[in-house]
């Protein structure tokens, strides 16, 4: 590993576009993308980490991670549908309901 | 049987259990079987009854391992003195009769109410059982949720605003105690004790400010569980809004778990705390008397008015234990099983007239008597021994509660409280005239029914017990009698104690005090100490510990 | 035969348990009224046998208690179900039984037809059973028994037109006003049993382990407070000043009640537990001073009021309480077997006015039932020359008339000439002594009045009920005018079981009777003696001539007013119309006592409740409830629903806390 420092700031530039994206676009597909990009980001953190230490246990992580990204896309995608036929909208500010 | 108590307090719950079994349509049978199931129990509690020896230690116990989570051990730690063997019995033998109350009063959710009842009875069962403190507490908070339940859902027209009441209210004295509870529990582990068991904490030497502290936090829970004024008015919203199986039992055994906390709990356990609080709590206690007696006179309302009844009542009952002698505190007893009797009987004769009338106003009534001779009969004799006439059950507690208050140094206050005599026939006699009294102009009721037979068989029991008490008195007093004379010792082997520390009076509140010498307080007494009065050589030594005898 | 003394209280109430129970099932009206006059009547065949036995005894041995069982046990304190037959209980089982079995066989004829007639000798038996447990009781508790026994039977009793608001009020004054009394008792009680108990180790209230024990009492202070607080309880049960406007009122029941419970027995148990515990009310001189001038003052004042009155039964009923308070004087004297003495010739006397003025409203009621008239059966103003119509009724009436009034040769002669002697000469008042006597002798002279007042306005002159009505008036059945008869016959004769010593012709029976029951009493009594010299014989005639001739001039008065010159009493109201006014309407002491303590008590209620529950305490736990409402109202807006709000602030979250952790 030469230079770790450069993978995580490659990963830290991902979460913060992640992160941005998520609080400031109002597409559910678009924020559900960025939600994608944080946990690859996450990701690539887990693996740099693993390989720089030596240790497989980050390695697994990721697999978990990416196990459950695929069932939340799968269930996210699922619910924006549904949302979309109700609404005929993605966008998330149409969806207030829990409020006060 | 040695687990006999266990079976009485979980019987119930084995009819919740049969109870999911039928369907919710069958109304008939649900009935039914929540009859049986607390007639069962009650049929059960007798053996407890037949089986007790009357001395002052507690029987039928059982003490089992229940929780242990790091420090804290919780035991299932049970059993009655005969203190708490009356009220066991006082709430089986009130069960059936409120169940038998709701067959025509509620006709929506009937499963669901029929086992909030069950739910309650092992709940109250249990608080009265238990010799464990974690165990007392958790059966105190189980009672509170299915009366919380009955009063919201089968409640009047306020019913929300009632349970809420209840609940918080009740909900802001038991974290209290809880809190306390805890406390007790590390001061405790300091010296030595390693359970939550009771008896324990009865030999537990604390000082007089910690004392202080611990039994403010139960008081007021008690307190607000009695009621005491100024905590009292929780209780006539939730018992107008209250169903009347719901009323009848809060007035007959839920509020008999605060009087009964100072009594098992608050007293022995911190008893120089409660003799520093006596003159305060029984000014609370006379001040409840009169001002419930004032208030209930003017009320419009019979079911307030049955509700500020028993604020007053209850106001006797607690200056007859903060007496701390044995008239005082068999007085309190007597007294505590009479109102569960006497205004259990009261709340039902309300509920039947609102079955029939949908209507609890005075003003609404009148002339009854022409109209129901045997309803006005039954009536009568529940408003005398209300007033407590002698011959009924009211005057043998309400007269050693009296007597007993007049003995100790409660004198003056006996003499304010004594006058509430006239105020509750004032009151009691008036509401009795208004609805049964003058003549019968009202057309809505001048087709009233008498009471039918479901009634009758109802009260019958109810009225036996009052002129039973009335009577013959002996062998209720007798079961409870060593169990008070050893309450009574303990608590005046304690206040001697504590006189016998020069200055030990002179504790302030304010933190942060000189602490007292841990050995100066266990300082044994002198022999033939000239202020204690033994009630018998071997029960001199309080707070015998039982646990490990078993 | 003191071994069944328990038998006298037991038979009234099965009689009780019978009627009250089947007595709607059997409707048989002369079933019922068998029962119920039978049970008491046994009561007194047992009664009789046991004053037999004790007269065949020696005087020490004429006391015996029966334990029936234990009652209360707790602590120190003891109270058994137990009786005490003593001479004193004898004389009152003797007054309760015969002059009961006499009211139960005239309310059988009274009571014809009416509705209720079973319950009606369900609560008569019920209250024979409460005055005998009373009379009987061996400690202050079964007294207590009878004591407020008595008072719920009263309340039932007066309540028995309950359809009528005028009964149902008098019941629960009645009610309350006894209860006040009972406060007092209580507090007797136990100031009593606490004193004995801490000062000498004897916990008991047992009236012969007091007596026992009463030397040890100490004159005036704690004995004081004790007897005080006993008088209360006295004062509520038998009408005295300040309680006693609940006994005119009580005359709403039906009349053998007011004659059973309201003049014979119930409203004597004031005297009666005065005379009982006499040993140590008489360590009290300051309790004696008061309960002398109360009973004086008791017996001119309702005297006053009875001479206004113009309903037959109140002029009785506040003569009742004149009486009585005679028999207060009496006690407050320490003339105890004197006041006891008036209290047996009161019973029958007063029984028998009262039967009689039933007999006569009885006879009204039907004759004005008959012509549909709605005149008031019991107004005089109604009434007059009735006694050619009803010749027994009035004989009676008039015998029981001469003996209230004191004319010599008739019962309340004897007992109340004694005890205006003893006022007179009495070792405790000192100079009251006088004063006493004067206010005793002016009662009397006002009693002659109003009771020939009352027998000339309703027996002499003009009969002035409707002239339709008059042919019905008729003399009423034998069931009532048997125990009319009886009573009356008690009433002219029973005097002389207690002549004065002082006329010589037969012992005091009667003060000799009770002379166990009272010499200890008379002992401590002894050492007051504020009086040096004894009063001459010479001086003792002169007095009983003065009242004779104080009682004749009260029926001079009274016969010039109602039947020589008629229009007298019409000129009297003109001349003193305010007078007049304050006396007609009792002084005004309801209107007092609604203005003093009714009304402030319904107000204060209403203010506790509405003004201090509501407002104050409900205020503050409402406003606790509110506050946190408030402050959640605020924050509440911070859920604006937006996920990316949630997230935002989340986000902004992490941050403080690693910058936190990064550059602290």
């Amino acid at each position: 590993m030469e230079n770790l420092n450069s993978y995580l700031i490659v990963s830290a530039v991902l979460f913060s576009i992640g992160t941005i994206g998520v609080l400031t676009r109002k597409n559910a597909i678009v924020i559900f993308m960025c939600i994608e990009l944080m946990l690859n980001a996450v990701n690539l953190t887990f693996v740099a980490f693993s390989r720089y230490l030596g240790n497989l246990d980050g390695q697994i992580f990721v697999f978990f991670i990416m196990t459950v990204a695929a069932a939340e896309a799968a269930v996210g995608l699922a619910l924006i549908i549904a949302f979309f036929n109700n609404k005929d909208s993605i966008d998330v500010t149409d969806v207030n309901l829990m409020k006060w | 049987m040695s687990n006999v108590l266990s079976l009485t307090t979980f019987l119930p719950i084995l009819g919740v259990l049969l109870l999911l079994f039928i369907p919710k349509d069958s109304k008939g049978v649900l009935r039914n079987v929540t009859l049986a199931v607390t007639i069962v129990t009650f049929l059960v509690s007798l053996t407890i009854l037949t089986g007790f020896q009357t001395n002052a230690d507690f029987q039928f116990t059982e003490n089992v391992p229940w929780i242990a989570a790091g420090p804290f051990v919780m035991r299932y730690n049970i059993g009655i003195d005969g203190i708490s063997l009356w009220l066991v019995i006082l709430t089986t033998f009130i069960m059936p009769i409120a169940v038998l109350s709701t067959f025509t009063a509620v006709e929506v959710k009937v499963k669901e109410y029929m086992i909030c009842l069950l739910l309650l009875e092992t709940g109250m069962l249990g608080a009265f059982i238990s010799l464990d403190l974690f165990l007392f507490y958790i059966f105190w908070e189980v009672m509170l949720i299915p009366m919380y339940f009955m009063i919201g859902i089968w409640g009047g027209k306020n019913k929300i605003y009632a349970a809420v009441k209840f609940f918080i209210y009740t909900m802001v004295g038991s974290l209290l105690m809880l809190v306390a509870l805890i406390f007790l529990y590390f001061k405790g582990m300091e010296a030595g004790i390693t359970d939550f068991g009771l008896l324990n904490f009865f030999s537990l030497k604390l000082d007089m400010a910690t004392q202080i502290w611990l039994f403010l936090a139960f008081a007021f829970a008690f307190a607000i569980k009695v009621p005491m004024f100024p905590l009292h008015t929780w209780l006539p919203d939730a018992h107008t809004e209250a169903p009347t199986a719901g009323s009848v039992i809060l007035a007959a055994v839920l509020l008999k778990m605060g009087t009964y906390g100072y009594v098992r709990f608050a007293i022995p356990l911190f008893p120089e705390a409660a003799h520093k609080f006596a003159p305060v709590i029984a000014t609370l206690a006379v001040i409840g008397i009169i001002y419930a007696a004032l208030v209930a006179m003017v009320q419009e309302d019979v079911k307030k008015l049955v509700a500020y009844s028993s604020v007053a009542h209850l106001g006797f009952v607690m200056l007859g234990v903060f007496a701390f002698n044995v008239e005082g505190i068999s007085g309190g007893m007597l007294q505590m099983i009479n109102h569960g009797i006497s205004t259990g009987a009261l709340f039902l004769i309300v509920g039947f007239i609102y079955e029939r009338r949908h209507t609890r106003l005075i003003t609404d009534f009148g002339g009854l008597s022409k109209q129901m001779p045997i309803f006005a009969t039954v009536f009568m004799i529940v408003t005398f021994s209300s007033v407590g006439l002698p011959g009924t059950n009211g005057f043998v507690g309400e007269f050693l509660i009296l007597l007993g208050a007049f003995e100790s140094q409660l004198r003056w206050w006996t003499i304010v409280a004594t006058s509430g005599v006239i105020l509750s026939a004032v009151y009691m006699l008036w509401v009795f005239q208004r609805v049964m009294f003058g003549e019968l102009d009202n057309p809505k009721n001048q087709k009233l029914a008498d009471l039918n037979a479901r009634e009758i068989a109802i009260m019958v029991p109810l009225l036996v017990m009052i002129f039973f008490m009335g009577l013959y008195p002996k062998p209720f007093i007798d079961k409870m009698d060593p169990a008070i004379k050893k309450l009574v010792a303990q608590v005046r082997v304690a206040s001697v104690e504590a006189k016998a520390i020069p200055g030990a009076e002179a504790v302030q509140l304010p933190a942060g005090h000189p602490p007292i010498d841990q050995s100066q307080m266990q300082m044994p007494l002198p022999a033939g100490h000239p202020d204690i009065k033994m009630a018998s050589p071997e029960q001199g030594t309080p707070a015998v510990n039982q646990h490990d005898a078993k | 035969m003191f071994d069944k003394v328990w038998l006298i209280p037991l038979f009234p109430l099965i009689g009780f348990l019978i009627n009250g129970l089947f007595g709607k099932k059997i409707k048989n009206e002369a079933i019922i009224g068998a029962i119920g006059t039978l049970m008491i009547f046994l009561s007194f065949l047992v009664s009789c046998g046991i004053l037999m036995q004790m007269i065949g005894l020696p005087a020490e041995q004429r006391v015996f208690e029966k334990v029936l069982f234990p009652w209360i046990h707790s602590g120190n304190f003891k109270a058994d179900m137990a009786f005490l037959v003593d001479p004193l209980s004898v004389i009152m089982i003797m007054v309760v039984t015969g002059v009961g079995s006499l009211i139960h066989l005239y309310s059988i004829g009274y009571m014809h037809g009416e509705e209720g007639f079973y319950r009606f000798f369900a609560y008569l038996n019920l209250f024979c059973m409460s005055m005998l447990l009373l009379v009987l009781g061996s400690n202050m508790l079964v007294m207590f028994i009878g004591w407020e026994g008595v008072g719920l039977c009263s309340y039932l009793l007066i309540g028995y037109y309950f359809h009528k608001k005028s009964a149902g009020d008098a019941a629960k004054k009645a009610f309350v006003m006894n209860r006040v009394g009972d406060f007092g008792f209580l507090i007797g009680l136990f100031t009593l049993y606490w004193w004995f108990g801490s000062n000498h180790n004897i916990w008991t209230i047992n009236f012969v382990e007091i007596k026992a024990a009463s030397h040890l009492l100490p004159y005036s202070g704690v004995v004081t407070v004790a007897t005080l607080c006993f008088f209360v309880g006295a004062t509520g049960k038998s009408a005295q000043i300040p309680l006693f406007t609940w006994l005119p009122d009580a005359m709403e029941g039906p009349t053998p009640v007011s004659a059973l419970i309201h003049a014979a027995t119930m409203v004597t148990a004031g005297v009666y537990m005065i005379g009982r515990m006499s040993f140590v009310f008489v360590k009290s001189p300051e309790t004696m001073m008061v309960i002398a001038v109360v009973g004086a003052a008791t017996a001119i004042f309702a005297a006053t009021i009875g001479t206004a009155q113009n309903d037959i039964k109140r002029v009785l009923a506040y003569s009742t309480v004149s009486q009585l308070g005679y028999m207060f004087l009496a006690m407050g004297v320490g003339a105890f077997s004197a006041g006891i003495f008036h209290l047996m010739t009161h019973a029958f006397f007063k029984a028998c006015l009262f039967l009689g003025s039933g007999s006569v409203i009885h006879s009204m009621h039907h004759a004005l039932h008959k012509i549909h008239s709605n005149d008031d059966a019991q107004d005089m103003r109604n009434m007059g020359g009735l006694r050619k119509a009803m010749p027994i009724t009035f004989l009676t009436f008039l015998v029981s008339t001469i003996a209230i009034s004191g004319i010599p040769g008739f019962s309340g002669f004897f007992s109340k000439d004694e005890i205006l002697w003893q006022s007179f000469s009495n070792p405790y008042h000192g100079n009251l002594n006088i004063l006493l006597w004067v206010i005793g002798a002016l009662a009397a002279c006002l009693t002659a009045f109003y009771m020939f007042r009352l027998v000339f306005m309703t027996f002499f002159g003009e009969c002035r009920i409707n002239p339709k009505a008059k042919s019905y008036l008729h003399e009423s059945p034998l069931v009532i005018t048997i125990p009319l008869m009886v009573l009356g016959a008690l009433a002219a004769v029973g005097g002389y079981l207690g002549m004065p010593k002082l006329m010589g012709m037969l012992p005091n029976y009667f003060e000799h009777w009770l002379e166990p029951v009272f010499e200890l009493a008379n002992e401590y009594g002894s050492t007051y003696a504020y009086h040096g010299a004894h009063p001459s014989h010479a001086l003792e005639w002169g007095l009983m001539g003065l009242s004779v001739v104080i009682a004749l001039v009260g029926i001079g008065i009274a016969f010039t007013m109602y039947v020589k010159n008629t229009e007298l009493p019409g000129k009297f109201v003109a001349t003193f119309p305010t007078l007049h006014r304050a006396v007609y309407n009792k002084w005004y002491v309801d209107e007092i006592y609604d203005y003093l303590f009714v009304n402030p008590c319904k107000a204060l209620g209403q203010f506790l409740w509405k003004g201090f529950d509501v407002l104050v305490i409900d205020g503050v736990v409402n406003g606790v409830a509110n506050v946190v409402m408030g402050f959640s109202g605020i924050f509440r807006y911070m859920q604006s629903g937006y996920i990316f709000n949630y997230a935002l602030s989340m986000a902004l979250g992490v941050v403080v806390m690693l910058s936190y952790y990064l550059f602290k």
